[in-house]
Order: C-alpha cells, then sequence, then structure tokens
C-alpha cells in the first residue's frame, strides 16, 4: 500500500520555545502569557499590603521611629521582594508559585542574582507611563512575552508544567498497520489517540477519515485508534 | 522499542526522578543535603536527556516527550540553581569591581554630570540674577519651607530628636535610592528619562542654593549639604551614567543587534549600580545622622571636603593594584 501522508504535528504555530541544552536535549519552553502574570502580580500584591497593614499596626506602637522603618520597609518590599523569593525560591515569587510560572533565563536555566536585579530595577521603565503600560506594549510585541526588564535581564516568565494530560483509555482493538508507518504518521495518530477525548465526536470521526479515506466515519476511527494503540504497544 | 516497553522498563527511575526533584525543590536553603541520590543527580539528569532524545526520535506520544521535557526543565533548575554570594564577590565588588566598572564607563558618567552641572549652574545663574524666578521653578511653600528649615536664627538641632534622625533616615533611603533605581531605568527609553531626571536634579539644586543665597540662608545650607553630598551627587550622577549607557546601546548598538547591545549595556552596569545603592545608603546614613548636627562650619567644611576626597579618590584609584594582580 502507498505511504499515507499524514499531516506532521511537528510544524504547529504556538508560543513555544524550542532550544538546545549543552546536555544535548531539545528543550520545550512555555512562555507564560500576560494573564497568566498579570494575576501572579495581583496576589504579590495583596500580600505586599497585608504586610503593610501588619507592619503598620505594629509599628504603630512604637510611635516615635515608626515612620522611618515604615519607610525603609516600603523601599525593601517595592524594589528586592521580586529579587529575594526569585532567588531563594526558584525563581517564584509567591504569586508565581499559585500561578506555576517561574523566571528563568532565555536558556532555561534559572536566573541569576544580576539578571533578577536587572528585570526588578527596570521595572520602573516598565510602568512607565502608567498601568505597566510600556511593559505590556513589549510583551505584545516580544516573541516571548517579555517585559521591558526581561529584554535587558534577557529572562523569560515560563510555565513549569506543561499541561501533559493522562492518556485516555480507549475500548477498541489493536489493529497492525497495512502500511509502512515512519515518525511522523506515528507521532500524529499517538496524539490523536492521546488528544481525541477533548474533540466531539464529529471532528475526531472526521479527523480519521484523512487517514482512512476508504472507510465509513465510525470504523475510520476505530480503525485509526486501534493503530494508534498498536504502535503504542499497548497489550 | 514499542513506547509501553520503553515505559515500563525506565518507569522506575523516572517516578525516582520526580520524587529527587521534589525533594531538592523543596529545599530552600543553599545547602543540598549530601546524599548518595543527590551526588547521582547529574547523572540521571544525562539519563533523562537521552531518554528524551529518544522518546521525540522514536515518534513516542507527546505526553511522554513532555513528561520527560519537563523532567529536563526541573533538573536543569536545580542542576543549575543560584549558589548565595556570599562574602567573597562583595568583597571583591569593593575593592575592585565597582570603581574599574565606574571608570570603564567614564564617559557616560562624565555625561551625565556634565547634564546635572549644566542645569545647575544655569538655574542658579537665572535665579542670582532674577531671584522672583525660584518661583517659576518651586512653589511658594516649598521656598517658604526650605527658607524656614535652613533660617540660620533658628537651629536645625535644637528641636530635632533622635526619632527625627531615624524618619529621615528611612525617607532618605526610600526617596534617594528610588530615584537613582528610576533613573536608571529610565535610561531604557533611549536615554531620556535618565537626561531628564538628571536635569530636573541638577536645576532643583540650582534653584535652592541660589535662593538660599538671595536670602542669606546659604551658610546652614551648605553646611548642612556638603558631607553626604559627596556620596549622594556621585551616586546620582553614577546612576544616571549608567541609564545613558543603556540608551545609548539602544541608540548606537555598534557590532551587535539592539537587544545584544542592551543586555550587555545592562549587565555590565550592574556593578555600578550595586555601588549606587551602598553610596546612598552611607549618603543616607550621613544626611540622617551627622548633617543636622549643630557643629562650627569649619568641622563641616573640613569632614564634608574630606568625604569628597575620599569617595572621589576611591572611585578613580580603587582596584588599580588587585587588577595588576589578576592580571598576571
Amino acid at each position: 500500500m502507498l505511504q499515507k501522508n499524514l499531516p506532521a504535528v511537528k510544524q504547529v504555530i504556538d508560543e513555544r520555545l524550542r532550544l538546545r541544552t549543552p546536555e544535548g536535549a531539545q528543550l520545550t519552553l512555555v512562555p507564560a502569557g500576560i494573564m497568566a502574570r498579570l494575576v501572579a502580580f495581583a496576589i504579590d500584591m495583596a500580600i505586599r499590603i497585608a504586610i503593610y497593614i501588619g507592619a503598620a499596626i505594629i509599628l504603630g506602637l512604637m510611635e516615635s521611629i515608626s515612620g522611618g522603618l515604615m519607610l525603609i520597609l516600603i523601599f525593601l518590599l517595592e524594589w528586592f521582594y521580586p529579587v529575594v523569593f526569585e532567588l531563594f525560591m526558584n525563581g517564584q515569587t509567591p504569586g508565581k508559585r499559585t500561578m506555576g510560572i517561574a523566571v528563568v533565563h532565555s536558556d532555561g536555566s534559572p536566573v541569576t542574582a544580576n539578571g533578577s536585579i536587572v528585570r526588578n530595577l527596570l521595572r520602573t521603565a516598565d510602568m512607565f507611563p502608567v498601568f505597566y503600560l510600556a511593559g505590556f506594549l513589549s510583551m505584545l510585541i516580544s516573541r516571548r512575552f517579555q517585559r521591558l526588564g526581561d529584554l535587558a535581564a534577557d529572562t523569560l516568565v515560563i510555565h513549569l508544567e506543561q499541561g501533559s494530560r493522562p492518556a485516555a483509555v480507549v475500548n477498541v482493538p489493536e489493529q497492525a498497520p497495512d502500511w509502512p508507518v515512519d515518525v511522523q504518521d506515528q507521532q500524529t495518530l499517538v496524539s490523536f489517540l492521546e488528544r481525541g477525548q477533548a474533540l466531539t465526536p464529529e471532528r475526531r470521526q472526521e479527523l480519521a477519515r484523512i487517514v482512512f479515506p476508504e472507510m465509513t466515519d465510525q470504523e475510520a476511527e476505530r480503525h485509526a485508534l486501534g493503530v494508534a494503540r498498536h504502535l503504542l504497544g499497548d497489550a | 522499542m514499542k513506547q509501553r516497553q520503553f515505559e515500563a522498563l525506565n518507569a522506575q527511575q523516572w517516578t525516582g526522578m520526580e520524587s529527587l526533584l521534589e525533594q531538592l525543590e523543596a529545599v530552600r536553603q543553599q545547602a543540598v543535603p549530601d546524599h548518595p541520590a543527590v551526588r547521582d543527580f547529574p547523572k540521571r539528569y544525562r539519563r533523562i536527556c537521552h531518554q528524551h532524545a529518544l522518546a521525540i526520535e522514536r515518534g513516542y506520544s507527546l505526553a511522554l516527550v513532555e513528561r520527560l521535557n519537563n523532567m529536563i526543565l526541573r533538573g536543569r533548575r536545580q542542576l543549575y540553581r543560584f549558589k548565595l554570594p556570599v562574602a567573597a564577590p562583595l568583597r571583591e565588588l569593593f575593592l575592585v569591581g565597582f570603581p574599574r566598572a565606574v571608570r570603564e564607563q567614564g564617559a557616560w558618567n562624565l555625561a551625565s554630570a556634565a547634564v546635572f552641572v549644566f542645569s545647575l549652574a544655569l538655574v542658579w545663574a537665572l535665579v542670582m540674577w532674577q531671584p522672583e524666578m525660584v518661583y517659576a521653578l518651586l512653589d511658594e511653600q516649598s521656598v517658604s519651607m526650605m527658607e524656614e528649615m535652613y533660617d540660620p536664627a533658628s537651629s536645625l538641632a535644637e528641636d530635632r530628636t533622635g526619632s527625627d534622625d531615624v524618619t529621615m533616615f528611612g525617607y532618605y533611603i526610600y526617596n534617594n535610592i528610588g530615584i537613582a533605581f528610576r533613573t536608571f531605568a529610565g535610561g531604557l527609553f533611549f536615554g531620556v528619562g535618565a537626561l531628564f531626571i538628571m536635569f530636573f536634579n541638577g536645576g532643583y539644586f540650582g534653584a535652592v542654593a541660589a535662593h538660599l543665597i538671595n536670602v542669606e540662608h546659604h551658610e546652614p545650607f551648605f553646611t548642612f549639604v556638603v558631607a553626604h553630598g559627596a556620596p549622594e551627587l556621585t551616586a546620582i550622577v553614577l546612576a544616571g551614567g549608567c541609564g545613558l549607557r543603556l540608551g545609548w546601546s539602544l541608540i548606537a548598538p555598534g557590532p551587535h543587534t539592539r537587544l545584544t547591545a542592551l543586555k550587555r549595556a545592562a549587565s555590565q552596569a550592574m556593578p555600578v549600580m550595586y555601588g549606587v545603592f551602598f553610596l546612598l545608603l552611607a549618603a543616607a546614613f550621613i544626611e540622617a545622622f551627622w548633617s543636622p548636627r549643630d557643629l562650627p562650619a569649619a568641622i563641616k567644611y573640613s569632614v564634608g571636603g574630606a568625604l569628597w576626597l575620599m569617595v572621589l579618590s576611591y572611585l578613580l584609584l580603587g582596584g588599580r593594584r588587585a587588577g595588576a594582580a589578576r592580571a598576571d
């Protein structure tokens, strides 16, 4: 039988970054978008406000020097709160931890002291003129969702977990392919098996008909899933 | 080999790696426990890299590739994790790194100082020549506040208490170091932000100084500012220099792309910014606890002069010998 020219899964248009590590691994990074970072920022902001309120209550007790200590506290928190967490908690402030995102250098290595300090000192430039407008524009333009501070520090914010779904359990009999399967075919079919459950049955059948145009909808789907299970080596 | 066989063969390794990663990620201190599993970590990490490559090559499922990818990413973050810079890098910074970095960007510091001095001299001359011009630059309230603050008839130290000193210390840290950081960041907009802040601060200082001379309150003022001015003005000029350097890297990136030039400029300017931070910390301390003391003008001027001499000679001469020793 002829080769089947299945659409390749590799050539997808998405925001993922592919890079090579010194160990020769082809690493995929998923940069975090504006929403995830915004929520993380809001959480960190809430934490800082809570600290300010707590400090105001405690410092209120020792009135004479409270003003000075409060200003020092504001200075430290506004400039160094992210730096301390990024360095000592694997690139994550509490907000970023909640959102499952982290700061790394653009080669995927953990953020260094210099990198973290640069990106946080330049935060003021991102805030310019109001509400992080400059940073927002920079993130929209940049392919890797970097704000200005990230560009200068060579850092980016990535999702740590890349949302891998557990393989779906499908009850179809295993089926040997009747054509020489190449790697691309295999990946396509296996992805079909793994991710098909997220699609509607109609869409699944439509996709399966690309592989087996000679069959009916239901047959094609069962066939495609069966071949995929065979390729995986499901018992 | 089929994927399920591959998975069955390595399942134990992967769960082991994942639980080890979890343990390592939970360790927040820099001391990672010395455990056989930890010593083995680089080897296990490399094995995962190898299996990841195999999984891609053999067309295994995306879920598996992603799982291995996640392990590599997390492993990498542990393998290259940040080590707390202890005393040694700081010592190096003060003895060698900071003064050298300052001299290395000397042209930018001079440019920044020139803008500051130019605007200072301009406004100073303007206010000396036309005394009422000060009200065009500062609002009436702050002018009368300045006059009151530096009134020779009333002593600054008289009704000032220790807690005022602490309050002002906090204020100087919050305000002055914030200004320095913003000056640096402002450089990112092609240097305009840094230029603006240098120009504005020079003008402000010029206006205040000239006005206080006009109303003959200059002695309390100059004895107040002379000492902490040494680290403070120097630091602001240096921060301006760093900002201009950032801006220039975007305007004329030379043989690099703009982005690369910016990254290089930022990382090379960092030792200067660290130094600026400590200079301003010292300035805030002097300004809060020494400057308001009521002492004879001669003492204040000589202490101030000594401080200027110290700061400038430190920046001009510091780290030269150590540099020579390191080059050997």
